[in-house]
């Protein structure tokens, strides 16, 4: 079972890489661009073979490691 | 008065801080490594710089998860002073010990230059050696010190004075071209509640001695030794 987890900055919190990446796009000639943000996407794989416990699991790891909650929102999928 | 030194893997400035401490305080501090899980009995735990873990996922975010930071918890519970500078601070932060969080420097780039900062207050036991409102220079080196927190947190740490260094031009004013790193009120170091965790972006275990060309951290060194000694 695998676990996609996306780990992204909340809003209002200022992004300087997507500031920079939204230049960089606006520089090769990409118009029409309001903005972008950066983020990270992080895949689990898992031993679990219960849909929820997994997410449950997932979930704890988001809090305790793999998201800043301070700063970061993060969105679990689980998928077989 | 004794003092320990956490070396994480990836931590670089153990030595300064070692060497710094020694200097102060007489004798030789406990280095001792991330992966054991208890601490000496100490007055003053340092959290040194560097590149934890190679700021994999978050600065300081795994290291925040070592075995000796449980007992670094339970020590600053108990009000031992607890240091944590560049790398250090940033551990702090993700070990929820202080508020707040450092970012990307808003230029994107890894600054390593001497800055100065205020001393906004004297009175705690970190900055025992200095004068409130003192202008000292010292050095930063870091890609990740651009200090964030929310509203209701910055006013919390505003309201109760637990600022405890800023980024200021030479003549002492906050300007935001004095700001290196795009922190927030250009706040340089903080205090937790009880006045007894420091995180600080700045070196001052860079600047403690006149052979690296200047001593203004020195008397952060000496300062905790004397309020230590007491």
């Amino acid at each position: 079972m695998k676990a996609k987890v996306h780990v992204t900055l909340k809003a209002g919190v200022l992004d300087p890489q997507g500031k920079a990446v939204e230049h960089a796009l606006g520089a090769l000639g990409f118009d029409g661009i309001n903005g972008v943000r950066q983020g990270k996407y992080i895949e689990i794989d898992l031993k679990d073979a219960d849909a929820g416990q997994a997410r449950d699991r997932v979930e704890a790891m988001c809090k305790q490691l793999l998201a800043n909650t301070v700063i970061e929102n993060y969105a679990i999928e689980i998928a077989d | 008065m004794k003092a320990a030194v956490v070396v994480f893997p990836g931590s670089n400035c153990d030595r300064d801080m070692q060497v710094a401490l020694r200097e102060a305080f007489g004798h030789e501090p406990a280095m001792v490594w991330h992966g054991d899980s208890d601490l000496p009995d100490v007055d003053l735990i340092a959290l040194p710089g560097g590149f934890s873990y190679g700021d994999y996922l978050r600065c300081g975010a795994v290291a925040s998860h070592s075995p000796i930071m449980a007992e670094v918890k339970r020590r600053a519970a108990k009000g031992v002073k607890v240091l944590g500078v560049c790398n250090g601070f940033q551990v702090l932060t993700e070990a929820g010990l202080l508020p707040g969080v450092l970012m990307r420097n808003t230029t994107l780039k890894y600054i390593c230059k001497d800055v100065h900062l205020s001393v906004e207050r004297a009175d705690t036991p970190f900055t025992a050696g200095y004068r409130a409102g003192q202008v000292i220079r010292i050095p930063i080196a870091h890609h990740d010190g651009n200090f964030f927190i929310d509203d209701d947190g910055l006013k919390r740490l505003e309201g109760e004075g637990r600022v405890a260094f800023r980024y200021v031009t030479p003549k002492g004013k906050a300007t935001a071209a004095a700001n290196p790193n795009g922190s927030l009120n250009n706040i340089a170091g903080i205090l937790n509640e009880a006045g007894n965790v420091l995180g600080m972006m700045p070196h001052p275990e860079r600047l403690a001695d006149t052979d690296l060309g200047g001593t203004d951290g020195r008397p952060m060194f000496t300062g905790l030794a004397e309020v230590l000694k007491a």
